[in-house]
Order: structure tokens, then sequence, then C-alpha cells
């Protein structure tokens, strides 16, 4: 274990960034958001749901406010009836756009306008069918509405491709591309306290939560262990490539590793007496195949999330020896705030670092 | 054990389930002997909270006997201790608690990241509260799990009853700490919007706090009569019977009020095509809270007073009168209570006899009529104020 009185150490080839081993592959992260993950190569539904949503409320609101108007657009009677089905679809326009802008996963609501335009071709299919409209412009609606159905179609297909996590709605066997995470936090604890207890890489599983076990096998070499679906471990060799005492500490994976990856995390004293400020930077480029389509699911559909997460519980451990759990939160999927019936699987525990030798939490 | 479940919106049903367990090492187990329906509760029972689900134990103003403790409690709380429990779960250690922002703790929220989309950063857990607030049960049940317990609840003195300290788990300090953001001056007078249980205590800590007049803005002729009888409201108004711009600025010489609290929050009840407005925006989820109150609070405040903000609000509002705020100098402050500030200091007034918190009590159940409970309360009938379940 390396202490905070040890000189700076550093490895062969480590005078460089951490993130200097690509050789400029990677793009130049300054002044973007830190809070996003890069998926090169990805494109997914997202963007033309967004583009669905704000089509849904400014439809939403014409139907409100102009439903006169509207109505002779698409060639149907403005009556009273039409006038108040065109405000009801006007209504649930907006609640569809809002859920799609708003929600984190839209792919229900993208799903709700598929739903909607089937409503609508029954309502043009009987204004078609009616005396009193004008055919070709029910017709011209019509043709319009399929349209934008097709598009709700191919848009809510690839949102629940990745919901599904098989990561851009390719085909399985596809590559993902590179996925860059970086999340940070602070934690009411000296730059000393959190350096030592992460430097000791057996401690990581304690509070990541995909990781199984982590193995140091000697002062720079350690063997990673991860959950993968279904009761499956993906394992590689890591290397450190540098570690500054108190400060950052850098690793990636060897060269034979199946799922090539880096990290590094930089400890940063917080102003005043705040504690310590900690960035993660990870990096991984998930290979093709099934073992790709594993790794995709292992490190989640949204990783800076998970990252995140894995951060909180670094944060718990560190101030208040453990992970915090609710009702709720012990089990894996989303479950009623209501006591378990099943005995709980991990009794209360007092970890290592924050507790002093009385076993009383710090 | 028995406990009331949220089936769905405006369905409460007192369901068999699990006894809770310890989950982490400072955890203890109340065997709860009093539990109270809480006005916010409402806005879960009306479904205007979100990440609810089927079967979610509410509850967050409780108190009762310590049955079993955690490893890591030590010798701070025993078996026997009789306890009121404080309705945000913090911890103690992290740099919010450490400045007694108690409703803010970093650690406390296992689900801080759904809190996170919407509030932007995530606040702390709070018992029966959604799953975007931890997904903790909540303590209307017959027994209650409850964390970090060596911080949070507080040892009742022998010989106070459970009706005299019940309310110090939040509504007491809820309308304490409202008063209090106002930073009262000698000569003050004091607005409250919304004369349900917050309110009344609001009015109540206006006056330990030093107000000279405090005016009460309801709509049920008895909630303005228990704010006089009750609480001690120098006037009252209801809003159905006269303009509430006209008369407060009749009760304060023009100036309008040095402090408005708004004790009402996000299902605001009004009346013409604004109060349409929001119903229909909210109907619609384009905007998720009702601002009424606190439109009108804010109009209604003199020029530098402070707007005080105990409502609870749970997203976005529109038509923010901004500019007067800006434009008149307005202080707007708010929060979550950070009950654990207050207790104690309330349990002494409590005991000086300064406040007797149990006038607003009306009715008194059995947990087994939750339902009826929840039900009475939202409807106003039978004058419901306050809901007390003993279990």
């Amino acid at each position: 274990m390396t202490t905070a009185t040890q000189p700076e150490r550093q490895y062969s080839g480590s005078t460089r960034e951490p993130w200097d081993d690509t050789g400029g592959e990677m793009p130049a992260r300054n002044g973007r958001e830190t809070d996003r993950t890069e998926r090169e190569g990805s494109e997914d539904g997202e963007g033309l749901a967004r583009a669905l949503g704000w089509f849904s409320i400014g439809l939403g609101l014409t139907q409100i406010i102009a439903p006169r108007g509207l109505a002779r657009m698409i060639g149907v009677r403005d009556d009273e009836d039409n006038r108040n089905t065109m405000l009801a679809i006007g209504l649930r326009e907006l609640a569809t756009g809002v859920g799609i802008l708003s929600r984190p996963r839209p792919a229900g609501w993208v799903w709700g306008r598929v739903g909607g335009d089937a409503m609508d071709l029954a309502l043009l299919g009987t204004a078609m069918k009616s005396q009193n409209s004008d055919k070709s412009r029910v017709t011209a609606a019509t043709a319009a509405v399929v349209g934008v159905t097709i598009l709700d179609i191919i848009a809510g297909q690839r949102l629940t491709h990745n919901s599904l996590g098989n990561g851009s709605g390719s085909a399985p066997g596809a590559k993902t591309g590179i996925t860059h995470v970086k999340q940070l936090i602070t934690v009411n604890r000296s730059p000393e306290e959190v350096y030592t207890f992460w430097r000791d890489f057996e401690n990581l599983p304690l509070f990541m939560e995909h990781l199984e076990s982590v193995r140091v096998t000697d002062d720079r070499r350690s063997r990673w262990k991860a959950k993968a679906p279904a009761g499956s471990t993906v394992e590689w060799e890591a290397e450190i490539t540098e570690d500054r005492p108190n400060e950052l500490i850098a690793w990636r994976s060897v060269e034979d590793a199946d799922v090539p990856n880096s990290g590094s995390v930089r400890f940063t004293p917080a102003p005043g007496d705040g504690g310590t400020e900690i960035m993660v930077e990870l990096r991984y480029d998930p290979p093709g195949g099934k073992l790709g389509a594993m790794v995709a699911k292992l490190f989640g559909e949204e990783p800076n999330q998970q990252v995140k997460g894995d951060l909180r519980r670094f944060k718990q451990v560190m101030e208040l020896g453990e992970v915090v759990r609710s009702d709720a939160s012990i089990h894996r999927t989303m479950h009623p705030a209501q006591p378990s019936k099943k005995p709980v699987s991990q009794p209360p525990r007092i970890n290592g670092a924050p507790v002093n030798a009385e076993g009383e939490i710090l | 054990m028995k406990a009331a479940c949220w089936m769905n919106k405006r369905d409460v049903r007192v369901e068999e389930v699990p006894d809770p367990k310890i989950l982490n090492s400072r955890d203890a187990i109340i065997r709860v002997t009093s539990t109270a329906i809480c006005g916010s509760d409402l806005h879960l029972y009306n479904g205007f909270i979100p990440t609810m689900e089927k079967g979610d134990i509410l509850g967050h103003e409780f108190m009762g006997e310590v049955v079993e403790t955690g490893p890591g409690l030590k010798n701070k709380l025993k078996v026997g201790d009789r306890v009121v429990v404080p309705f945000p779960i913090a911890c103690g250690n992290c740099t919010m608690c450490q400045r007694d922002l108690f409703s803010c703790c970093e650690n406390s929220n296992p689900n801080a990241y759904i809190a996170e989309k919407l509030f932007g950063h995530s606040p702390a857990g709070l018992f029966g509260y959604s799953h975007m607030l931890g997904g903790y049960a909540g303590g209307q049940a017959e027994y209650a799990r409850v964390p970090f317990a060596d911080i949070g609840p507080l040892k009742v003195p022998d010989g106070m009853t459970d009706e005299q300290v019940l309310f110090l788990s939040d509504i007491l300090p809820t309308g304490y700490m409202g008063a209090e953001m106002c930073n009262i001056k000698r000569g003050d007078i004091v607005a409250v919007w919304g004369a349900g249980p917050v309110g009344q205590f609001a009015i109540a800590s206006a006056y330990l706090l030093g107000a000279e007049k405090v005016i009460a803005i309801d709509r049920f002729p008895y909630r303005l009569r228990m704010a006089k009888e009750g609480a001690g409201a120098a006037e009252t108004i209801n809003y159905e019977e006269v303009s509430v711009q006209e008369a407060l600025k009749e009760m304060t010489g023009g100036r309008g009020p040095d402090a408005c609290i708004d004790a009402v929050g996000m299902e605001a009840h009004g009346h013409g095509p604004v109060y349409a407005y929001d119903r229909v925006k909210q109907a619609m989820m384009l905007e998720s809270d009702r601002p009424i109150a606190l439109r009108e609070a804010i109009l209604a405040c003199r020029s530098g007073g402070t707007v005080s903000v105990i409502g609870v609000y749970g997203g976005l509002i529109d038509k923010f009168p901004m500019g007067a705020i800006v434009n008149r100098s307005l202080t707007l402050r708010s929060g979550q209570t950070h009950v654990h500030r207050y207790m104690r200091p309330l349990l002494e007034h409590i005991q000086r006899g300064d406040i007797d918190p149990t006038f607003i009590i009306t009715h008194r159940l059995q947990l087994d009529d939750a339902s009826e409970g929840y039900s009475m309360f939202s409807n106003k009938q039978d004058e419901c104020m306050k809901v007390v379940l003993k279990t």
C-alpha cells in the first residue's frame, strides 16, 4: 500500500498524460460538458425523437390555438365537433411532445405517438367518407400523417433497440466504438485518505457495482474481474501507468485484453476545508461480437450514469464506511419501497478504511 | 406487518408487507406508535409527484419505540428508547450535513441519479416519498427502518405524550423554518398563504419570532377560525370572499406585508382564467406545479421584503413574476426543512408551554383506516385539519 509519505513514482512511458496513449485518436474534449459520454460513430434515435417531440408540441399548439385554420388546411369542416376533436388531439400532441423531450428514455412516448398516428389515420379515414370534406386536402393530410407515422416507427424502433442494451441499434456483432466517460465528485475526506483507499485496487469492488474482484499481483499489475450478464465474467490484466501519491493514478489494460480499457483518477484538494475533488476518466473499446454486446450491457446504456453511481458509492464508503441502501435500492430492478421478503443478502458491514480500531465509523 | 401502501392515484390501501430489516450499520428499527398524514402526502395521493411505484409504503411523520439497532449505533440509541423521527434522511458526515443543511444530505439518496435529472443535483432521501427521493419505505406502518438513527431521531422526554411531540418530525419545524427565513424584525407584518397544519405552525412561529401581526389566507372558514383561535392570527382573509391584494393593502397601510409565507405549494387552488390556465397546463404536463399562491405572495410583498416558500413544489412552474422580485428587491427563500436543526429547540418551546402543537389534531384513526384518512383529508371533509394514525 502506498502512503502519503512515499516519493512520487513514475513508470516507464508515463511522462505523457494518461490519455495520450491514443496518439491523438481521441477528439479534443476541452470546453465540452463533463457529463457526456462520447461514443464515436454512435447514431441513435434520440435526434429524430427530439425533432418529433418538437413537432408534436408545434402541432399541438396549432391545434389548440388555431383549430379553424388547421381544419381548413386538412380539408375537414370547421364545426364544433371537429374543433373539439382537434383540441383533444392537440392536447395529446402536447403531452407526448413534452414526454419525448423531458423523459430520459423517450421510447414509450414515441410509441405513444405511433398510437396517436393510428388514431389520426382512422379519423382522416372517417373524414374521407364524409360528404362535407375536401377530398384532395384530406388525401394530402393523410399522406403527411403516413409519412410522420413512418418516422415515428423508425424512431421508436431505434430507441427500443437502444434501451435493450444493443448499443447504437446496430446489428449484434458490429463494433460499438470507443466509449469515453468522465465524472466528478467531491468527497469530504483529505486527498491522502481518498488516494490511499483508491490506490489499493482491491477496494474498488466495494463501490464499483460491476466489478466482482480485483487482485493485486505485484506493484504495478492487477487482475480485474467484472460481472457480466447471465452469471459470466470478463477478466483482464491491468497495469498502472502513472502513480503520483495523493494526486493521480492512471491504469490501462495490458495488450492482450479482450476489452482494451484505460482509466485515471485525479485527486485535487477542494477549496477551503471542502475535502477532495475527484475526477475519474475511463475509456474502453468494446470488441465486436457477443463479447462486445456483453460489455455494452456491463457498462450499461448510460456509462456516465454507471460511473457517477460508482463515485457516489465511493463517497459513501469514504464518508460513512458503507454503501447506503434503501428498501427499493437493494433490488436490481424497480421494486416497491417496502421491506424485502428475502433475507438481506448483504448484512450490514463496516468497511475498511474509514473505520477506526474500535470499529467506530469516522 | 401492516402498512399504508400507495397503490395508484387516489388509492391508498393498508396491506400486509414484510417486516423491515437492518440494512446499514447505523439503522434502527422502530415500532411505530403514532404517525400522521401530511399535506405533502396528498401530493403523492393525488399523483403529482413522479416516480411512485405500486406498493410504496407512505408516511414521513412518525414516532415510536426502538426495537432493534444496527452495530454502528453504539450506545447512541438503545432498544426501548422512545423517539420521534425527522422526515429527511441525513448522514451527518457529508459537507451539507456539517453545514446543518440536513435536507440536502449528499449521501442519503440511493436514487440520486433520478433526482439529479429533475433538480440538477440530488437532495436528501425522504421517508415514503417516491423513488426519486430514495425509495425508502415510509412510517405509516407498524414498524419502520430508520437509517442514520444516531443523527436523526430525537429521544422523547418522559411524561410527554405522542401527540405533543409527533409534529417535531415535520410540520412544526417546517412552519418554524418558514417563519425563520422571513428574518422577522420588531413591527413586522407577516402574511401566510394556506391555513393548513404547516400554515398554522408558521403563524404561531412568526409570533414566537417577534412578528407584530400575522394574517392568514385560506378559503375554508374552519381553517381560518383555527388560525385565529389556535395559532393566534390577528386577521384572516377568505380569498373566495375578498381580493387578497386589496385586503392586504388595507391591513398594511398600502405597503404590503413585510414577509409572505407560501404554505400552499404545487396544488394551489384559485379562481378565474389564470387558475384554469394552470390546471390545463398541469394536466398536460406542461408545468408540474400550480404556483397560484406563490405568484400572489410575490406581488403582495412590500418592496425589499421576503417571500418564504415552504409549500412543496416538485418541478416547473409557469408565469413566474421575476420582474417583481428584481425590480422591488424581494428576497426569495426556500428549502425542504432541515428538521434536525429545529427538533431540540422546538421541543424546549413545547416543554416551556410557548406552543402546544396538539391544537391542529382533528381526527384520530387507527392505521387500518389510513385509506379513509387520506380521502377525508384530501377532500377537506368533516373540517379535517390533521389526521393522526395510531397503531
